[in-house]
């Protein structure tokens, strides 16, 4: 699946395409097949997401995973802090990434 | 150390003014995204991993209490409650909003500071020896030549829009602590036959994707000629560096390619002309900033006496602490390094204690050193055990300045968006692999340096044992170098071979420890050994 992502405007927090927004969680984008070049020119245009791309991700029994280890990283926080990421009470949390 | 006058303030408080707009304009959406993006650049704010980072500018690495206080205050009210010192002797927030960034700007202005650029292909923040106005050996402070490098560089219109970045260090001791030979331009300050204080010139050093050692380009520059010359250095630069590919735009391309003979020709031609155009300040301007940095009111009787008693404290004062030129006084290093740690990230309770400590017994100073460290400069000796207990229950009393566990780490692929692998973790295994105080003395000085991807900002080329996070295929993988080094016998690491994984590089640097000291002779580095044994006995460990 294609699924989109950016960082908000004015926080800077990475967020996903959703289908009718955007999320911080990662397990709620859509799948935007090939409308990702369109959606970004759009979504950039309104003034809420910067410097938004598509990626590569699939669905797994834990949710939706991006294919790369950086989208992952971005998806999740910073794996040597693992207070400051979604899943701050999740010791495991960096295997998902890795 | 320096005061802003009034230009200087005002200066900043326009910019401050001026980016208030710029943010208001694109959060209004008057500003698009690749309208806005130099703007930020030039306050120092990227869109990194997670957010919005900013760097803030620490001129020299120089700070007061009430500045590091700030920081400290900043890292509390618009980040996640810690800042992470660099390599270029700066600080950086990882969590900023964009909309806050006004703000903190405008509070960093209060005392005197700014992140004016810290981005862009301009001459950015000037570095230093961290050990500067403390040091037994130098011939001079050369924090005074610094800022007047500052104020020449800082809003210099034909520097703006360089072909890259510039980075501009200046020692003035043979210890050569700030990597100078490693900058685009690296001047030490130098007395000549008569005694007369000039600057010496490097050029062309730096590391990134093609590492060189800055050529000696000019012995001497008399200190009436020093903004002339260096003038005269960017101008060819600037000229001649390529703008066709940001791969080869750095000055170090340009003298390679030109070589260096060629280059020193062409700068002292335009700087025979420049001699024709009344650029230079007068040298009452240099006396007006020398006056800034005179010696603090050290006691001249401070005793010598140190009680030693406390084995973690003489752990510390024999790991940790330097010689200083006023007898009864000692240069303290705070390790931001910590075993298991996160190399150069401090919480703002303990970036506020520093400042407090500083405030009470160091003369209202600090350092940030480019090993991600911060330096107490001028700590009376019977002040030395208070300090240390209270950085200790901070969790700031680590023993282990320029060993292996004092890693240079970039932030890596966990925060930068330009990295290809993580390099904190790599740090941490390797901190606790080599944690304990006996295993530390025992490998002794051995300086690890890491970089998550080839901009080397982790400084990987100088390390005795470097490490660079690259991309293989969609997963992490780790080259191993050795032999590099950043003091006065700059040298490049070699690459041993084939990458590692994660574990696997922590396991390929214990094997290159123990071919060290199986090895050594006598009070031999790694480092040392290394040069007198090559590489091959290295890579038969690490690969055998």
């Amino acid at each position: 699946m294609k699924i989109l992502t950016g960082n908000d405007l004015k926080t800077g927090a990475v967020i996903w395409w959703t289908g009718v927004g955007w999320s911080l969680d990662v397990n709620e984008s859509a799948d935007v097949g090939e409308h990702g070049a369109a959606l970004v020119a759009r979504e950039e245009g309104a003034q809420k997401v910067v410097a938004a791309y598509v990626v590569d991700g699939e669905k797994t029994g834990e949710g939706i995973r991006p294919a790369h280890i950086k989208e992952r990283i971005r998806a999740l926080g910073p794996t040597v802090r693992l207070d400051l990421t979604l899943k701050p009470s999740d010791p495991a949390a960096a295997d998902w990434v890795i | 150390m320096y005061k802003y006058d009034e230009y200087d303030q005002q200066m900043v408080d326009t910019r401050v003014a001026e980016f208030r707009d710029q943010v208001r304009r694109r959060l209004a959406g008057d500003l698009t995204e690749d309208q806005f993006k130099p703007l930020r650049l030039q306050n120092g704010l990227y869109l990194q991993l997670h957010a919005y980072m900013l760097r803030v500018a620490v001129p020299y690495g120089t700070l007061n209490s009430a500045q590091m206080t700030l920081l400290g205050d900043i890292a509390d009210k618009y980040d996640r409650g810690y800042g992470h010192f660099t390599t270029r002797q700066n600080i950086q927030y990882n969590w900023i909003k964009l909309e806050d960034t006004p703000d903190i700007l405008a509070e960093l202005a209060k005392v005197e500071m700014h992140a004016i650029q810290t981005s862009g292909n301009c001459i950015r923040n000037i570095s230093s020896d961290q050990f500067a106005g403390a040091a037994a050996e130098e011939i001079v402070d050369p924090r005074p030549y610094a800022e007047l490098l500052r104020q020449w560089s800082s809003f210099h219109p034909e520097f703006l829009v360089l072909p890259r970045k510039f980075k501009i260090a200046v020692i003035a001791s043979e210890t050569d602590r700030a990597a100078m030979r490693l900058h685009d331009i690296g001047i030490k300050m130098v007395k000549n036959d008569a005694g007369e204080i000039g600057a010496q010139f490097y050029a062309g050093g730096g590391m990134g994707r093609t590492p060189m050692i800055a050529p000696l380009i000019r012995e001497f520059v008399p200190l009436d000629q020093l903004i002339t010359f260096s003038e005269a250095c960017l101008r060819v630069y600037n000229r001649y560096g390529r703008r066709d590919n940001k791969y080869k735009a750095r000055i170090k391309i340009l003298v390679h390619e030109l070589g260096r003979d060629e280059y020193v020709r062409q700068v002292e031609e335009e700087f025979a002309h420049l001699l024709t155009q009344p650029i230079e300040p007068p040298l009452a301007e240099l006396e007006r900033i020398k006056a800034h940095f005179v010696d603090p009111g050290f006691d001249a009787n401070a005793s010598d006496d140190l009680d030693l008693t406390d084995p973690d404290f003489r752990l510390w004062v024999e790991r940790n602490t330097h010689a200083h030129k006023q007898a009864g006084y000692v240069i303290a290093t705070v390790s931001l390094k910590p075993i298991g740690g996160i190399p150069g990230d401090a919480t703002a309770d303990q970036i506020r204690l520093m400042a407090k400590l500083a405030k009470d017994y160091s003369f209202d100073e600090l350092r940030v050193t480019h090993a991600q460290n911060i330096v107490f400069p001028h700590v009376k000796k019977a002040d030395l055990y208070t300090v240390w207990k209270a950085l200790d229950e901070a969790g700031l009393s680590t023993a282990n300045l320029d060993t292996v566990g004092d890693i240079i780490a970039c932030p890596g692929l966990d925060y930068c968006s330009l990295a290809n692998a993580r390099s904190i973790p790599v740090a941490q295994k390797i901190s606790e692999r080599f944690g304990s105080a006996e295993r530390q003395a025992e490998i002794g000085e051995l300086k690890l340096k890491i970089s998550g991807c080839i901009n080397a900002c982790g400084h990987h080329h100088a390390g005795h044992i470097g490490i660079l996070g690259v991309d293989k295929k969609g997963l992490e993988n780790y080259q191993l170098l050795l032999g590099g080094s950043e003091g006065a016998d700059t040298s490049l690491g070699q690459i041993t071979g084939p990458g590692f994984t994660e574990d696997g590089v922590v396991d390929a640097i214990e094997k290159a420890t123990e071919v060290y000291l199986a090895n050594k002779e006598g009070e031999e580095r790694f480092l040392d050994t290394y040069r007198r044994i090559g590489m091959a006995p290295f890579k038969e460990a690490i690969y055998g």
